[in-house]
């Protein structure tokens, strides 16, 4: 088909887009970069819908090969694009996503350059966001591990550009920067994993392309089944690092640091999901290795279960949605390990959906908050605004509904789509994930039934202290909806929402028929009416107790009033703590390998090697000393020893000839 | 000829000698240009007429007139004070010695395969046998030696352009635009 | 007796130059130094005139003629340089430029 050549502009495009914007950007102004950006993102979106289209006609998988990369004898790796229906579905998520977060971001970064105080970042920002989707998409269109490897270090990279992208703000002048280098290093342990893991592949197939790679690991799995275990063990860890999975999970948290387009689109939407399309891409290697499949789950589950309850007991509105980002992901990635790859993908793009609108739908909160406090503050005395002041924080909004009702109701449908409640997209999602693991094992399904239990209760939470109760600082009561272009991709995103259910509804089960064309073997698609009404009234209950607990029995009315669920005890303590699992690891892993690097740098460097290179100093320092009287400054005696030299040459030749 | 040959050498090594030994730097370049001259006249006799005449022009000429010239600007004539280098001499000649003893045990060498140097065939080494391999093959070094030339002078200028103290060339190109304004 | 051995002109050569080092070596006249370089120019000339007559090759002569251009732009140059130190030390001592020493 000729229209999978196509392809290569995927990447291209916001190649080109980056390109003029870092040359030209800067001179011709915030809304040309900010419209340019949106065209190459919107430009690939175009592209991955062409691809869409031929794949609709054609299904079958279709390798494009582009440019040779490494040929090293029998190895070679080139940079092909594999086009089949799975990785479309990735490419038409991310640059669809992709591109309404462009949109939303044009008006939520020029109120944040100004806010932060740093316009000229405008269209830095641009440029990392367009190298994100190029990134990305080198990922998921990848025909052979390394590419992918390619794009999940160039998404890791952005990555850390963008969590770090006010990087001299934050606490202390440094949280942002810390907080970026986290996760920046975090990941490199996933990604010393994946690579371990790539390592295995090149010595047992000899080559990293996805086809030889599947084709030979039934052999493999016959012959050395602890190779095949190891390697998809290694490749677990490369995925719960990006993924954001026990025990690498602690990352995503902080990196909400970033501006709140770059949590919607990086940290929700998309790059986080690479670890699960890896699972899903590489099912035919996890088949073979069943205790590596049930790693997964469990690793999944627990993460979803566990992330969950610590998004209970956070009061920034944002990392709320962050640990709820990890529980969903833990889902996805319990769902990919338990061979339900379909739901996984299902959810990984309903997910999307919705993440992404919660967390745009955060940032239009936190803006108007921003103004709110602006305006409030503004005939205030003190000339010193917003010392101490976080527009993030839960406890200072309340009765945003009447102020934003825009923001409200998109908002609404976000943690409603979350929770699962029907006919949105999460519901359906979600659902087949619970029937898959009401099939797969018991104790996993009561795992994930609690989870979606949490999660509708801490949605509840957040909905009724955002936007329910009474107005609690003055910047709340001042605050204001937000702009067109900040609402335009809210609207549209809880459009998808809402009918993102159709994509995969019980009876048609297009995404099943659009994606076995790509993944074999897959389970046939049930819909059980009867995990269909748990999942529903777990989701209403949690809701309901949301409901009681925050708006009945105990309301917050004052900005620093207690939350009611202090009433748990120590299980308050330890959500509100996070369980403390960053001084877990601060103790256990930073802190010895912190006093290594001391004892290296202070005796071994400074005592030993410092001395060693001092003594070859000083040294040459006593040679020169002495031969430094040879240079007197005397021309005729340099031209003695020239001649000295000449003679001795000719001697030489004389002598020896 | 081998008078004449012996008689031209024995000039050369003299004037070599004494340009070497007076103390006055006049009578240095005027041993030179004797010196310059002999070699000249060896020249002939070898067959290069062109390039003894350019030695006559250039370096008896023109390059030991500007030596007489710097020597008579500078009144550099003599030195003053005595020789702090006295150590030198006694490596110095040695050295020396057994460089040419070097050469000599070459040439010597060599001796079996050199010819006999006769009077040269008529027309050899012509000015126009010359021009033509110096327009020919050698052009190239020829018009580089041209930007040499070109080099020298230009740096020789501004080498010996009187300096005022304390003024540097910006300092007089503002001066010069602000007389003009 | 119409002929010369080659020999002859190449131990000539040897000795200007020879002479020309000791020049170099003992004058502490910088212009007298610069006339013993021109001499050793010279002694280098003669060789390559002997071996043009020997090998009948015209291209020694012309070599000559470049190191004759070349000898006198370093000649122009080394002079407005000696200007230049005078102007300075007020001395052509070749001793006397030893600043730079370690």
């Amino acid at each position: 088909m000729p229209i999978f050549s196509l392809v290569p502009w995927v990447v291209l495009i916001p190649v080109i887009g980056l390109s003029i914007n870092l040359l030209l950007g800067r001179r011709l102004g915030e809304a040309f970069s900010g419209a340019l950006a949106t065209l190459a993102a919107g430009g690939s979106f175009v592209v991955a819908v062409l691809l869409a289209v031929g794949l609709s006609r054609d299904p079958h998988p279709v390798v494009v090969p582009f440019v040779d990369w490494i040929t090293l004898g029998d190895f070679s790796a080139r940079w092909a694009f594999r086009v089949d229906t799975l990785s479309v579905t990735m490419m038409l998520v991310v640059a669809g996503i992709g591109t309404l977060i462009h949109l939303y971001a044009i008006g939520y970064m020029h109120a944040d350059v100004h806010h932060q105080g740093d316009p000229g970042r405008f269209t830095r920002f641009f440029v990392y966001l367009n190298l994100f989707i190029a990134a990305m998409m080198i990922l998921v269109s990848a025909d052979n591990f390394l590419m992918l490897f390619v794009g999940w270090e160039g998404v890791g990279l952005c990555s850390y550009l963008l969590i770090g992208f006010w990087f001299e703000k934050g606490k202390d002048g440094i949280a942002n920067a810390r907080a970026a280098k986290k996760a920046f290093i975090v990941n490199r342990i996933g990604d010393f994993g994946l690579l371990i893991a790539l390592f295995l592949m090149v010595a047992n197939f000899g080559s990293l392309d996805f086809s030889v790679v599947f084709e030979k690991a039934p052999a493999l799995a016959a012959a050395a089944p602890g190779v095949l275990l190891a390697m998809t063990l290694f490749m677990l860890l490369g995925v719960t690092g990006k993924s954001a999975q026990i025990p690498l999970y602690v990352w995503l948290p902080d990196a909400m640091a970033g501006p709140t387009p770059v949590s919607a689109l990086i940290h929700a939407a998309t790059m986080v999901t690479a670890g699960v399309y890896l699972i899903i891409r590489s099912t035919p290697l996890f088949v073979l290795a069943p205790v590596a499949q049930a790693t997964v789950t469990w690793v999944g589950a627990l993460t979803a279960f566990f992330a969950a309850t610590i998004a209970l007991g956070q009061f920034d509105i944002k990392k709320v949605l962050a640990y709820s980002t990890i529980s969903q992901l833990g889902f996805m990635v319990a769902a990919a390990g338990m061979g339900a790859s379909v739901a996984a993908m299902f959810h990984l793009i309903t997910h999307a959906f919705f993440k992404a609108l919660l967390f745009l739908a955060a940032g239009s909160v936190i803006l108007g908050m921003e103004k709110g406090h602006e305006r409030a503050h503004q005939f205030d005395e003190s000339g010193h605004k917003s010392a101490g002041f976080d527009p993030q924080d839960m406890r200072n909004m309340g009765g945003l509904r009447d102020r934003m009702p825009t923001t409200y109701w998109v908002y609404l449908i976000g943690a409603l789509a979350l929770s699962g409640i029907p006919p949105l997209a999460g519901f359906f999602s979600k659902d087949e994930i619970l029937h898959a693991a009401d099939q797969y094992h018991n104790l996993v399904f009561w795992i994930l039934l609690l989870t979606a239990f949490l999660t509708a209760l801490y949605m509840g939470r957040q909905l009724i202290l955002v936007f329910g109760g009474t107005v609690r600082t003055r910047a709340a009561g001042a605050s204001t909806e937000n702009g067109a272009i900040i609402l335009l991709p809210l609207i549209l995103l809880a459009i998808l929402t809402v009918l993102g259910g159709l994509i995969n509804f019980p009876g048609l089960w297009t995404l099943d028929h659009w994606l076995e064309h790509t993944l074999e073997g897959l389970p046939p698609a049930v819909f059980s009416p009867l995990t269909a009404l748990i999942s529903v009234l777990i989701a209403l209950g949690g809701l309901g107790t949301a409901y009681l607990v925050y708006l009945v029995t105990g309301q917050v009315i004052e900005s620093n009033s207690p939350d009611p669920l202090e009433r748990l005890g120590f299980l308050w303590k330890g959500i509100a703590a996070r369980w403390k699992v960053d001084e877990l690891y601060e103790a256990i892993i930073v802190r010895p390998y912190q006093r290594l690097a001391h004892f290296l740098a202070s005796p071994i460097d400074q005592g030993l090697i410092d001395g060693i290179s001092a003594g070859l100093a000083w040294l040459m320092q006593f040679f020169a000393e002495l031969l430094r009287r040879l240079q007197n400054g005397f021309v005729r005696s340099y031209a003695l020893v020239v001649l000295f030299g000449v003679v001795a040459i000719l001697t030489y030749v004389v002598l020896v000839r | 000829m081998l008078i004449v040959f012996i008689v031209l050498a024995f000039v050369a090594v003299g004037t070599a000698v004494s340009m070497l030994v007076t103390r006055n730097a006049i009578y240095s370049a005027l041993f030179l240009v004797l010196n310059f001259g002999t070699v000249a006249i060896l020249y002939l006799i070898l067959g290069a007429p062109f390039i003894a005449l350019s030695q006559i022009t250039v370096y008896a000429g023109s390059v030991v007139v500007l030596f007489l010239f710097v020597i008579m600007l500078l009144g550099a004539e003599k030195l003053p004070g005595g020789e702090p280098l006295r150590w030198q001499r006694f490596l110095a000649f040695p050295l020396v010695i057994l460089l040419v003893a070097d050469f000599a045990v070459n040439i010597n060498r060599l001796g079996g395969t050199l010819a006999l140097i006769d009077l040269p065939p008529r027309g050899y080494g012509e000015p126009v046998e010359i021009g033509k391999v110096l327009f020919t093959q050698y052009a190239l070094p020829f018009e580089i030696t041209a930007i040499i030339l070109l080099v020298a002078v230009v740096g020789a200028i501004v080498l010996a352009r009187p300096q005022q103290a304390g003024v540097s060339r910006r300092d007089l190109y503002k001066r010069d635009t602000q007389e003009r304004k | 007796m119409n002929t010369i051995p080659a020999e002859y002109y190449l131990i000539l050569s040897a000795i200007l130059f020879s002479l020309g080092i000791l020049g170099v070596l003992l004058r502490r006249n910088a212009l007298v130094v610069f006339m013993s370089l021109e001499l050793m120019f010279n002694a280098g000339n003669l060789a390559f005139i002997t071996f043009a007559r020997m090998y009948q090759t015209i291209s020694a002569q012309v070599v000559v003629f470049f190191v004759m251009t070349v000898a006198a732009a370093e000649v122009a140059i080394g002079l407005a340089l000696m200007v230049e130190i005078f102007r300075t030390k007020r001395s052509i001592d070749i001793d006397q430029m030893n600043s730079l020493k370690g």
